[in-house]
């Protein structure tokens, strides 16, 4: 019996705007129920390494692989497998500003799936509940809603169809401690309960150490460390060194 | 002499090649949004909310802006034609051609820019706001897709409800001439209706209508194209707002000249 192929997999993929390459080269894969958090500093690639996973962009060369298939070009379909699997929490939350709340959050069902929109409703109340916001959010508009307020319903929009493969997009970056860790808490919640593979990109390391099972760490368009969280805060990895250094706020060594 | 001082030698060959390419790959990628969208439009399955939230936006809420255009145009053609045809003792002719030239040129025309002017701009914004906001990225992993969510209701909107606007626009701005010509020149009312009622022939007002339908399809095309492909934040979102205004207009009129040469019976 053949093992089970990973559920993402970048295939020395690379990618460019003009000038130097953004990614040289990356090979990197995620096995099943594993959470993989992608650290590097600002402008290594981190956004585009998750936008080549999630096929909202192309790579130059190499490939992008989930559950074992390429995905598909741009134009065609096709991409429905992943994202049927999937919910991804963007980095600004991505609210349509022109829909509620619950509307928000029951999109998946009430326009992918064909819901209507009673039972859509209810599921997205109790999604709304798993993030810990009450029903009377449940009719504001997103411009109504404070940053973190905004995050949680990404992360209830991202959970309510209960997806296999869950993608952050720096789920803490701009939030105050005490809601970064009400985030991270939820989301370690719900990469457990739902027994999901996840995907996250953060600068932020206390973030990463709370939710990532493995750390990798991208620099130059490669990934240079890769390995069990446990492993990130011991090893003589150079980058990693100089990378931890500049999270604890000390001087380049 | 220092090289520095030296102008870069300006190839002219090149340059009009490199607009040319540019020209050329602005419109093959417009080209592939407008076939997207209009098989998206034309295909189903439809987000119906969301059509009928544009026909209320697009079309109901222009109609007092596109009346008002329309009466005063009507009036003013009216007296103009008036003055034209005093020239050849012929002033008897104002109900006809203002007629003939609001329906098969001023009521689309004009309609549609003040639909240009309202609407493109609007649409661009929005669905550009949306790019920059990742909302659109967010929709696709929602396994929804943008140009049926997004982009088909707006063209299917642009279509279907200028040619209504025209038509409103036809029988304002015929009434427009009729009652500056009924009550500052003599003429009467029931001679000046009937002299329209007997001239003005159905392809008169089709080919109008047509051409309406093309200029709303521009229209809503240029804003959810020109929002779609934004880049670079709120700067970039200004910008796509701008360009699809202005290339709306253009293309209005370009498209206007074309479709009339077609229709004009030689
Ligand atoms: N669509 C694009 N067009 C042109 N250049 C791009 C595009 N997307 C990203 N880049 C460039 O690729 C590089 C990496 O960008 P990316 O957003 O992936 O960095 P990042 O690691 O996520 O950084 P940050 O932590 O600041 O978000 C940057 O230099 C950026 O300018
Ligand atoms: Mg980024």
């Amino acid at each position: 019996m053949s093992p089970r192929p990973p559920v993402l997999e970048w295939r020395d993929a690379r990618i460019r705007f003009g000038g130097a390459p953004v990614l040289d080269g990356l090979n990197l894969s995620v096995a099943a129920g594993r959470s993989l958090v992608i650290i590097g500093g600002s402008g290594q690639g981190k956004s585009v390494t998750l936008k080549l996973a999630l096929g909202l962009m192309r790579p130059d060369s190499g490939q992008v692989l989930f559950e074992g298939a390429p995905l598909p070009g741009l134009m065609q379909r096709g991409q429905n497998r992943l994202y049927a699997a999937s919910g991804v929490l963007f980095q600004g939350a991505a609210l349509f500003d022109s829909l509620t709340v619950w509307e928000n959050v029951a999109f998946r069902l009430l326009n992918a799936d064909g819901v209507a929109r009673k039972p859509a409703r209810a599921a997205a109340l109790d999604a709304l509940a798993q993030v810990k916001l009450e029903p009377s959010a449940a009719d504001l508009y997103p411009s109504e809603l404070s940053g973190g307020m905004q995050k949680r319903v990404g992360l209830a929009r991202a959970i309510v169809a209960r997806p296999r493969v869950l993608f952050f997009d720096e789920p803490t970056t701009g939030l105050d401690p005490s809601t970064a860790a009400t985030i991270n808490a939820l989301i370690v919640d719900q990469v457990k309960r739902l027994g999901c593979t996840a995907v996250s990109i953060t600068h932020d390391l206390i973030s990463a150490r709370t939710i990532a099972d493995e750390i990798a760490m991208l620099e130059g368009g490669k990934i240079v460390w890769r390995g069990p969280t446990a492993e990130f805060d011991q090893t003589d990895n150079p980058s990693v060194r100089q990378f931890r250094r500049g999270a604890a706020g000390l001087p380049d060594a | 002499m220092d090289a520095l001082a030296r102008p870069a030698r300006f190839n002219p060959v090149a340059a009009v090649g490199a607009l040319t390419l540019g020209v050329l790959r602005t419109v093959g990628a417009v080209s592939l949004f407008a076939g997207r969208g209009l098989g998206a439009a034309l295909s189903g399955p439809w987000f119906l909310g969301q059509l009928g939230r544009q026909l209320m936006a697009i079309g109901f809420m222009s109609l007092p802006v596109v009346g008002l255009t329309a009466v005063f145009t009507g009036a003013a053609l009216a007296l103009n034609i008036y003055t034209g045809g005093g020239r050849f003792n012929a002033e008897q002719i104002v109900p006809q051609i203002v007629a003939l030239g609001i329906t098969r040129e001023l009521a689309p025309v004009l309609a549609a820019l003040m639909l240009a002017g309202r609407v493109s701009a609007t649409i661009a914004a929005e669905i550009g706001a949306m790019r920059a906001t990742e909302q659109i990225d967010a929709m696709r992993t929602l396994s929804t897709d943008p140009f049926r969510y997004l982009v088909a209701p707006r063209l299917l909107a642009g279509i279907l409800t200028l040619p209504l606007l025209t038509a409103v626009a036809d029988a304002i701005g015929i009434g427009g001439g009729w009652l500056v010509s009924t009550l500052s020149l003599d003429f009467s009312p029931a001679v000046y209706a009937r002299a329209t009622v007997d001239f003005v022939e159905s392809w008169d007002v089709v080919s109008g209508l047509i051409k309406a339908a093309v200029f709303g399809f521009i229209v809503t095309l240029m804003g959810c194209y020109h929002g779609y492909t934004a880049v670079g934040g709120a700067r970039g979102v200004g910008q796509a707002a701008t360009r699809a205004m202005v290339w709306a207009g253009v293309l209005i009129f370009a498209s206007d000249y074309l479709m009339t040469s077609l229709f004009t019976e030689r």
